[in-house]
């Protein structure tokens, strides 16, 4: 780690140590919302930017994690015998037996983790020894994220369909309106986003991270040295797919309410865009990335609701065509700013080039 | 066994194939030749949409119906050429990053057309000779009623695989997009001018969306989000098929359909589409790189 980047880190912590002293109630559980949010980018910046795997369905773990906790919330607020209020609607008689665990805290914590890296464990044993990769599997975890959101809300009766679980009462005791609820899931945010960075750092400094790293340089020049790229892949896929559910466990807790609209095609790829902005490269590029596309899009989506797709979709080609490194490749310094434009210059004449090349049309009888 | 069920639900399926294919064949063609993928492929078939909307404002009949997809066809085809040259030559052979810089297009193309057309859907009056059905007679087949609109959209897509099945197989310049497909290097080096095809084959891909959008338009109303709902299938018929193969899109095209069509015998939709995708990843288990690909000793990264 470079000293500029040491001190860029120790000053963003300060500022999030820091933040429920100058930061008004409504902007302290915004910025809490978003460090939740910044677990998912965190899990991206791991598998794309280190591994070169781009997931379009990172919003099915961030699901997982999601509903997995507020089952249990939804089913510690009920006396005996009482059914959550979707089930009711929908006319069940009784608790399906695989929610019927979610009654312990305990369990439904261990399932906010365990579940969410599964799923995207047993995902990555399917496709990656069979060397499905590049855009294969960037659609193919976009189709999941599709399925995954209609699955939900077809099965109302177990999920709560297209409204998703809300209305929670309170949370380990605690009731969610107080205070005291909001400062400490703040500071439950930070804690696992910061202990989930510094697993993600840990591990990239050991051989498993230069091994990832060198599979998102050349897959196949690390097969050839002998190593299965297949294996460090899938344990990287289901790490990123664990922190994505970390994330929606603590989203689900921040907004109260976790909906197939969060998790399917639209909030996945927006994910991705998260960590391209900070740096896919990154990690912690990635988070700031969550931090300021998503308090951008609440600062331009509450002035110009209209606005919002058009700087959506702008960001999305701006940051791929003019600064694929995202900011964290951005460096003030004469140099580098010189170099970007001499790339950009380059860009352009590289596309150019091929059509000044000679043409010839082929003879007939080929 | 029911063999009315049985035969409707063939039929559906060759629906559904049919806009499918038009859909998923320019994808899989300019990925075949350049390395990139359009996520706002689904917004050219909007357009397409709103195309034929605008056109059956204007004319009706049957010269109605000809000047709406030649509409759909040449305003797709010029959007797409458009964007071949603004965004997608920077970023040829970048795959992953055509498929975000294409999303946001995508989305830019959805809000354009939700504050030209409303974000409720606009509804084609398709003309009365279309609104008909054909009604089987044969013994087993008796009931079977086979939906006017649905016969002239199979007829188109059969139109157009025969007509890029032609282009590619027997015309010269088919000749050179082949050759630009199977190795782009070495057809360069011969003096093909690649450049040059893969606008052809952009823009062509595109207009063929553009004439879906127009078919689909017959069938639902035009949305803002129309594309969205048959993007994600279109590329799960990309990754049966093969990436830039014709052939390997149509047999693709046709099993996704009857897939889904046949799992609606006997689950709800969203169950089969559920079930669509874990039949896509239990099919690449035994052909990774989908039905149709190019051996080679090449390396892919």
């Amino acid at each position: 780690m470079g000293r500029g980047e040491k001190r860029l880190w120790l000053a963003l912590l300060g500022l999030l140590l820091a933040a429920p002293l100058y930061l008004s109630a409504y902007h302290l559980s915004l910025l809490g919302r978003f460090l939740a949010l910044g677990l998912a980018a965190l899990g991206i910046a791991l598998i794309w930017g280190q591994g070169g795997m781009l997931s379009l369905g990172q919003g099915v773990f961030f699901g997982l994690g999601g509903y997995a906790l507020a089952m249990h919330l939804k089913l510690v607020a009920l006396k005996p015998g009482e059914l959550p209020d979707f089930m009711e609607w929908t006319g069940l008689a009784s608790l399906p037996w695989w929610w019927a665990p979610f009654r312990s805290g305990v369990f439904a914590l261990g399932a906010v983790l365990a579940v969410p890296t599964l799923a995207a464990g047993v995902l990555g044993r399917l496709v990656f020894p069979k060397r499905v990769g590049g855009v294969y599997f960037a659609l193919l975890t976009q189709a999941l994220a599709l399925a995954f959101s209609t699955f939900l809300i077809s099965q109302q009766a177990y999920t709560g369909g297209f409204n998703g679980l809300t209305n929670f009462v309170s949370v380990f005791g605690l009731s969610v309106q107080s205070g005291g609820f909001q400062l400490g899931l703040y500071w439950a945010s930070l804690l696992f986003l910061v202990g989930c960075l510094a697993l993600a750092r840990w591990l990239l400094a050991r051989p498993f991270g230069r091994i990832l790293q060198a599979i998102g340089v050349s897959e196949n020049r690390l097969r050839f040295l002998g190593y299965d790229p297949a294996r460090y892949k899938l344990v990287a896929f289901a790490l990123a797919g664990g922190m994505a559910g970390i994330g929606g466990a603590l989203f689900t807790l921040h907004a109260g309410v976790i909906s197939p609209a969060m998790v399917g095609v639209v909030p996945s790829i927006e994910m991705v865009v998260w960590a391209a902005v900070g740096g896919r490269e990154s990690l912690i590029g990635a988070v700031i990335g969550a931090l300021l596309v998503n308090f951008c899009k609440d600062w331009i989506s509450s002035l110009f609701p209209d606005l919002w797709l058009y700087a959506m979709g702008s960001l999305f080609i701006v940051v791929v065509t003019v600064l694929p490194r995202g900011l964290a490749g951005l460096s003030l310094k004469p140099a580098a700013l010189a170099s970007l434009l001499a790339r950009l210059r380059r860009d352009s004449a590289k596309a150019t080039a091929p059509a000044a090349e000679g043409r010839c049309e082929p003879t007939r009888a080929a | 066994m029911d063999y009315q069920l049985i035969a409707g639900q063939l039929f559906n399926a060759a629906s559904v194939a049919s806009i499918l294919f038009l859909v998923a064949v320019g994808l899989s063609l300019s990925f075949g030749i350049m390395g990139v993928i359009n996520m706002a492929h689904g917004e050219i078939l909007m357009l397409g949409g709103y195309m034929a909307y605008l056109t059956f404002h204007a004319v009706g009949g049957v010269p109605g119906v000809l000047l709406a997809l030649a509409a759909a066809f040449c305003a797709a085809a010029l959007l797409g050429l458009l964007l071949e040259l603004s965004l997608i030559r920077r970023l040829a052979a970048r795959p992953l990053d055509t498929l975000l810089a294409t999303w946001g297009l995508g989305l830019i193309l959805q809000q354009v057309a939700r504050s030209l057309f409303g974000p409720i859907g606009v509804e084609v009056v398709a003309p009365g000779w279309l609104g008909g059905t054909l009604d089987l007679t044969g013994r087993l087949l008796a009931g079977v009623s086979l939906a006017h609109v649905r016969l002239f959209i199979l007829a188109l897509a059969a139109l157009v695989l025969g007509g890029i099945g032609v282009f590619l197989a027997w015309t010269p310049t088919g000749l050179l997009v082949r050759a630009v497909n199977q190795d782009r290097e070495t057809a360069q080096t011969l003096g093909v001018d690649a450049r040059r095809i893969d606008r052809l084959v952009f823009a062509l891909g595109t207009g063929v969306a553009g004439l879906g959008g127009a078919a689909v338009a017959l069938i639902a109303p035009v949305t803002p989000t129309v594309g969205q709902s048959y993007i994600v299938y279109a590329f799960m018929v990309v990754i049966l098929g093969g990436l830039g193969s014709l052939l390997g899109t149509t047999v693709a095209a046709l099993l996704v359909g009857l897939f889904s069509a046949g799992a609606q015998i006997f689950t709800s939709v969203s169950t089969a589409d559920v079930l669509l995708l874990v039949f896509v990843i239990g099919f690449i288990q035994f052909r990774p790189r989908g039905i149709v690909w190019r051996r080679s000793r090449a390396l892919e990264d």
